[in-house]
């Protein structure tokens, strides 16, 4: 077999995989999205906020240290213990529980009946605010996140791919792990919208917020629901990219990768931010490998934009997106 | 509303009196210090700027000033974005700023001309336009002590000693910042590759650098001898992560010194053991002259930050580059005969700073960084830079080689030419007065 078929193959596993991760930014948008319409432009940076917390709460990082110690003239950082990383995820879910209610209560219900772009400008300010509270409450030092996922080669993949090719294939634990997060979580989030109670008051608030209030449905409850279920979507994608970088600011930039993925699947599909995000991270990846080196590299961000864009010429709403058809 | 009110008048000139006199001196010597404590480079602006900004306060605090002038530091928050570069530049140039530290090599590009033009000099510490290093040129701009040219060639040059000075046949990967700043080296990288005959193979990679994949996976297939980076924030952390991951040698791993720090090293863990990265000072906090910081800046309540940074290489050479302009503006005082210079004088100062090894030691920091010279036809000093290596259990860099002077035989024609294409096109004469 050519060389340049299997190296092929190697990149192509590859773009799967990281087709899941910028997936995993995607679901967050489309659960908010499919919900109330809102384009959530805070989604990033609700994965950022996530992930510090998570790491604050393992670590027993004391909240808000630096502007006590600033103003107490105390010098406490830690109280000294470790919190095991289950116990710190559903601590960090509570914390995104309270948030989803706070931006519910303190923003939305302000907002309801206001045009998309007040809503989407509303989400642009939590962007910010939610940037400057992680910093102020954790700082913004960068930290090790370690939940116990594998990390490196998967030596059984590299061995039994050098027995059939004669070139052990990479494939990260890590990328394994996130894609069989992620495969479970899009499984639940489909069985909990399409056979729940609260799945089906979901979409019919999503379908007109009118018709829903008018039989009987909370708007309220079921948006703290959405940005809760967003915020544990978005702890998920903070793990697996904090896992890779560590926790930093920049982590909020990840949604830069999940709007190409929202172009080509579609807005309001679970399934479709998956298969957008599978399509985007093969096509970049085989893009680069092939054409990368005649065009001096560094093609994958824009390749990513270009590809949903060549998607979106031949169907506008993304290939699982509703079609919207307004009659005059 | 709006008649005469003798109460409000009182009000507005006792305010006034109070600001007039409590003001941070109207003939201080101010700095402006152009940091970035927000934003996804945060992690990186802080620790510079503590040290920028602890090393002043400590010469406040311990000496009065400098020369019985106090120092007094404007902070003007970039977030490490060139327009609010220019816009602290903006509104700060009119407080008679002695020099600007930019911090970055996006806003340094856009200060050039600017700060040409309103005869204001530029210090940009191992960043910037390289080819500033011509003084004839580029009057108001300093680069000393090394510059991106300088870090290319040292590194070929360590490499050259790992492989007992034979690089033929061998093949470097530049893993780079798809920017400006990432190319830089790659000239320099060329040419050194033309005469010592290695291959050099390039992979950009785009902002802001989060994802890596098909670099690494590119890496692992051609196997490259070595690897060198030029990265900054975010794409450094993932570059040595993907490096552990393919099994990379991280000895064989150099980093520019902006890919250097203990943040970029510290998220990979123990698998970052060997990583190196070049430097031009020293690191750590063993010299007497932290004893003074944490005496009369950190342990008083007048820390820039948090007082945690000490030590820390980002920390280090922030109060590096604050060292380095005190001794320009003490320079400057003694050519001007008087303390109380102004930017003319400072780039005068800055133009014949000469640091000894004698100096750094009366200065507290020992050791600390290499000899060098500033004169009028070079703004960059002699270009010594060491390699460090990190150690993942003690989590400690530290020096393994010895200060190396960059080869000069490959880089004074490149900045030579660069610096006389600049000069035709802006329409300069170079010349030294």
């Amino acid at each position: 077999m050519p060389d340049t078929l299997i190296f092929g193959m190697e990149v192509f596993l590859n773009g799967l995989m990281a087709g899941v991760l910028y997936a995993l930014v995607a679901l967050g948008f489309v659960l908010i999205y499919k919900a109330s319409g809102i384009f959530n432009y805070s989604q990033g940076v609700l994965a950022l906020f996530a992930a510090l917390t998570l790491v604050g709460i393992m670590d027993g990082q004391v909240p808000f240290s630096h502007m006590i110690n600033a103003v107490f003239g105390t010098d406490i950082h830690h109280f000294g213990w470790q919190v095991p990383a289950v116990f710190a995820i559903l601590l960090t879910m509570v914390v995104m529980v309270v948030l989803a209610w706070a931006v519910q209560r303190l923003i939305f219900r302000h907002l309801i009946g206001q045009e998309p772009i007040i809503l989407f400008m509303a989400t642009i300010g939590l962007a910010y605010f939610l940037e400057g509270l992680g910093d102020i409450i954790w700082g913004s030092d960068i930290k090790k996140l370690d939940v116990g996922l594998p990390q490196g080669i998967n030596a059984s993949i590299d061995e039994l791919t050098y027995q059939w090719f004669g070139y052990g294939f990479f494939i990260d634990n890590l990328d394994i792990w996130a894609t069989a997060i992620a495969v479970i979580l899009v499984a639940v989030l489909v069985a909990f919208s399409q056979y729940t109670k609260q799945g089906r008051a979901m979409r019919a608030v999503a379908d007109d917020h009118q018709a829903a209030l008018s039989v009987g449905i909370s708007l309220n409850f079921i948006w703290i629901m959405v940005w809760s279920v967003a915020g544990f979507v978005a702890l998920v994608a903070g793990i697996m990219w904090g896992t890779k970088s560590g926790v930093q600011f920049s982590l909020s930039l990840i949604a830069l990768k999940a709007l190409p993925v929202l172009m080509l699947g579609g807005f309001t599909s679970i399934p479709g931010a998956i298969v957008g995000g599978l399509i985007i991270g093969v096509g970049e990846k085989l893009f680069e490998f092939l054409v990368g080196p005649l065009v001096g590299g560094a093609t994958e961000n824009w390749f990513a934009y270009v590809l949903a864009l060549i998607f979106l010429v031949f169907r506008p709403q993304g290939l699982f997106g509703e079609k919207i058809i307004e009659r005059v | 509303m709006g008649g005469y009110n003798p109460m409000r008048r009182t009000l507005t000139t006792l305010v006034t009196g109070a600001l007039l006199a409590a003001g941070p001196a109207m003939a201080d010597l101010t700095i402006v210090d152009t940091s970035y404590r927000t934003g996804p480079y945060a992690a990186n602006g802080i620790p510079f700027s503590d040290g920028y900004q602890d090393y002043f306060t400590l010469l406040n605090e311990r000496d009065g000033g400098i020369g019985g002038e106090k120092i007094n530091i404007i902070e003007c928050e970039t977030g490490y974005n060139t327009e609010k570069g220019v816009e602290c530049y903006e509104s700060t140039k009119n407080e008679d700023p002695l020099v600007y530290e930019p911090l970055s090599t996006g806003i340094t590009y856009q200060l050039i001309p600017k700060a040409t033009a309103d005869e204001i000099p530029l210090h940009t510490l191992g960043y910037g336009r390289t080819s500033a290093k011509n003084g004839e040129v580029f009057k108001w701009v300093f680069n000393y002590p090394a510059n991106y040219w300088d870090g290319a060639s040292v590194a070929i040059k360590h490499i050259l000693d790992q492989e007992g000075g034979d690089l033929n046949g061998k093949k470097i990967a530049l893993v780079y910042h798809n920017s400006a700043y990432g190319k830089e080296p790659i000239r320099t990288l060329e040419k050194l590759g033309e005469k010592h005959g290695y291959e050099l193979m390039l992979l950009p990679v785009d902002h802001p650098g989060q994802e890596q994949k098909s670099q690494w996976l590119q890496v692992r297939r051609e196997r490259p001898d070595y690897v060198i980076m030029w990265g900054w924030g975010v794409m450094n952390q993932v570059a040595i992560q993907e490096a552990v991951n393919i099994r990379y040698p991280m000895d064989h791993f150099i980093g520019i010194w902006w890919s250097g720090s203990e943040n970029d090293v510290l998220p990979a863990g123990e698998g970052a053991d060997g990583y190196k990265a070049l430097t031009f000072h020293n690191l750590g906090d063993d010299y007497p002259l932290y004893d003074d910081l944490r005496k009369f800046v950190v342990d008083g309540g007048k820390a820039a930050g948090a007082g945690d940074q000490l030590g820390t290489a980002l920390y280090n050479r922030g109060m590096y580059a604050a060292m380095l302009a005190a001794e320009a503006i003490k320079t400057a005082q003694e050519m001007a005969g008087t303390s109380a210079i102004n930017a003319a004088q400072m780039r005068d100062g800055m133009e014949n700073l000469k640091i000894t090894e004698e100096k750094m030691a009366e200065l507290g920091l020992p050791n600390f960084g290499p000899e060098f010279e500033v004169t009028c036809s070079n703004h960059g000093g002699e270009g010594y830079a060491a390699v460090a290596q990190w150690d993942a259990a003690a989590k400690e860099w530290s020096l393994i080689t010895d200060y190396m002077q960059s080869d000069q035989d490959v880089i004074a024609p490149l900045i030579e030419e660069d610096s006389t294409a600049f000069a035709q096109e802006s329409g300069i004469e170079p010349h030294c007065d």
